[in-house]
């Protein structure tokens, strides 16, 4: 949990007049997984031709009255549930004003005062480790605007309204993360646990999860600075950039004698700076009030109940598994559980068999290989029974781990089983001491210099002459018999 | 509560709706008479009373989550007054 103190000294930002402390708050708007949109039945699919996929109530035809997806509640508050948060038995849809013109009914239809989902909490998992605690404020409902495209015409804007009205999650995080970092984390462990619920499918070049940054400094432990918000962030790495570039920013305006004013800013992807958005202060005023279509939204306790009991276990707990069942380190666990086919596949490597081997098979070669030919898992030609296959001849000794790693290129590559490609390339491990012997003494007599360099205590050489064997055997010697007959040759 | 010249332009802004400053003194007080008579009902005791959402006891309706809507792009664009290539067609908004 927060090691609150000694993490603050280390994560402050030097200045010219001393040290800044950066605080950071997201907001994160993921799009509901479902197939209709939040208040109407048209289709939600990605990439659709445009205004293919609008109803009358997406384009607020005159006299047409939104009625509310069951599934996008339910998949609301499946999340909040995944959040540990509290589940607000009734909630109401207020009316957002503001005029734009993918916006055709001239206000969005969302949650203000009274959201679905209250206080919840998220742990980010840091790479030296650590964990953190960030609180989540809120999480509410409410539907996506159209699209604008300002760039395929010179004096006109096109509008597709195929997004108009397809359910969004808005969650809002409490102001506890302090570098760039920490929000980078929280970006990635709440994708997971959406992926985990199959609340949204996080995927950010779509536009499934797009995220506003709102960042201020201080001096360590001092009263807030006045935040900036970033708009609309749409990679984990962005969102870390953009962050890192507006802290700085701000702190060199303050030191230069400069006031922040509080601001909507942009990220300006080629240039890698943030820069205001230049609007009016009137865009700020939404004059919120109850949606009169939409009565308030009043959830059964029971319902909620019986989505809680379905919830998959979630990664938090999945790693706490992993390391007392499977005994994985740390760091091991977090890398299986980011994403559930990784740990799913781990499991049924890991099923009747060394866990830590697999764990390193998995983690290593087989999700390089993967990463290397831009595949996912379920288009990996080596399936986890073949990778196991793979591991038991590691296992039994057939072949040595670094055989095995050639044996797994080639699995990898023609998709034929590990047993097969060691009996058709004779790569069975040579474990008979009498060729490992003959081998031996075949390089001690062609190397008697470093034989006498040796026994005369240049200790060092014991590897090159481990190395020499193994070529001698076509690296098939078992290493750890080499290593035992060797140094007792050696030793004269 | 009344309403000056300056509200009445503001939300008149907000609202797209030209208002001539000759009609805004007119209308702040139109419309701080109808606060006013509206504030009438701030007298009654609310203590301890819901606030009501609906005048008949009725219930949100759900729909289910299924696709039965859409694919109408010709009457969708239809009133538009600009379209092209199956969008509707605006004056460029500058960001």
């Amino acid at each position: 949990m927060n090691t609150g103190r000694e993490r603050a000294a280390m994560t402050y930002i030097q200045g010219e007049t001393g040290d800044w402390e950066m605080v950071i708050g997201l907001e994160v708007h993921a799009q509901v997984t479902s197939k209709a949109k939040l208040f109407s039945g048209a289709a939600t699919l990605f990439g659709a031709e445009p205004n293919s996929q609008v109803s009358f109530v997406d384009a607020a035809f005159p006299g047409m009255l939104p009625v509310i997806n069951g599934v996008c509640i339910e998949q609301a508050v499946r999340t909040g549930l995944g959040l540990k948060a509290q589940i607000n038995p009734v909630s109401v849809f207020d009316r957002k004003n503001y005029f734009y013109a993918d916006l055709p009914s001239g206000y969005q239809i969302s949650q203000y005062t009274q959201p679905i989902v209250g206080k919840g909490e998220i742990v980010l998992d840091m790479p030296d480790g650590s964990s953190r605690t960030v609180g989540i404020t809120r999480l509410h409902l409410e539907m996506d605007a159209g699209k604008s495209l300002h760039d395929q015409h010179p004096s006109k804007t096109f509008v597709d309204l195929n997004r108009s009205g397809v359910a969004l999650m808005e969650i809002v995080s409490e102001p506890d993360m302090r570098t760039a970092e920490e929000a980078g984390a929280y970006v990635r462990k709440l994708r997971t646990i959406l992926r985990y619920l199959g609340t949204c499918d996080g995927n950010m070049e779509e536009g499934s999860m797009r995220c506003d940054c709102n960042v201020s400094v201080r001096r360590p432990g001092g009263p807030l600075g006045t935040r900036c918000e970033i708009k609309n962030v749409n990679s984990v790495r962005f969102v870390q950039q953009a962050i890192e570039y507006e802290a700085r920013r701000q702190i060199e305006v303050i030191e230069d004698g400069g006031t922040i004013s509080q601001e909507t800013r942009l990220w300006d992807t080629a240039k890698g700076v943030t820069r205001s958005m230049r609007s009016k202060e009137e865009a700020h005023d939404y004059r919120y009030f109850p949606d009169p279509d939409l009565l308030p939204l009043v959830l059964d306790l029971d319902w909620i109940e019986s989505i809680k009991a379905t919830l998959p276990e979630l990664p938090d707990d999945k790693k706490q598994r992993f390391m007392s069942d499977y005994k994985l380190s740390l760091y091991d666990a977090g890398v299986l559980v980011a994403e559930q086919a990784r740990a799913d596949f781990f499991e049924a490597v890991a099923k009747g068999r060394d866990a830590k081997l697999a764990s390193n098979w998995v983690n290593g070669d087989f999700f390089g290989a993967l990463n290397k030919a831009g595949k996912d898992i379920q288009d990996s030609p080596v399936s986890a029974s073949a990778l196991g296959g793979l591991i038991d001849l590691i296992s039994d000794n057939t072949i040595s781990g670094r055989i095995a790693k050639e044996v797994f290129e080639e699995m990898f590559a023609t998709g034929r089983p590990a047993a097969d490609i060691v009996e058709a390339k004779g790569l069975r491990q040579v474990t008979d001491t009498g060729a490992i012997d003959a081998a031996i003494s075949a390089v001690m007599a062609g190397n008697a210099d470093k034989v006498a360099e040796y026994r005369g205590g240049k200790d060092k050489l014991f590897g090159f002459f481990v190395g020499q064997v193994m070529k001698q055997t076509g690296g098939k010697a078992n290493p750890a018999l080499v290593n035992e007959i060797l140094r007792a040759k050696l030793a004269g | 509560m009344s309403i000056d010249r300056a509200t009445v332009a503001k939300i008149a802004h907000l609202a797209r709706i030209k208002v001539p400053e000759a009609e805004q003194d007119h209308l702040a007080g139109e419309l701080s008479k109808i606060l006013a008579f509206v504030e009438q009902l701030s007298e009654v005791d609310t203590e301890g009373v819901a606030p009501m959402s609906s005048a008949v006891a009725t219930t949100l309706r759900w729909r289910p989550d299924q696709v039965d809507d859409g694919g109408t792009r010709e009457a969708v664009l239809a009133n538009a007054p600009d379209r092209a290539e199956g969008f509707f067609g605006v004056p460029k908004v500058i960001e």
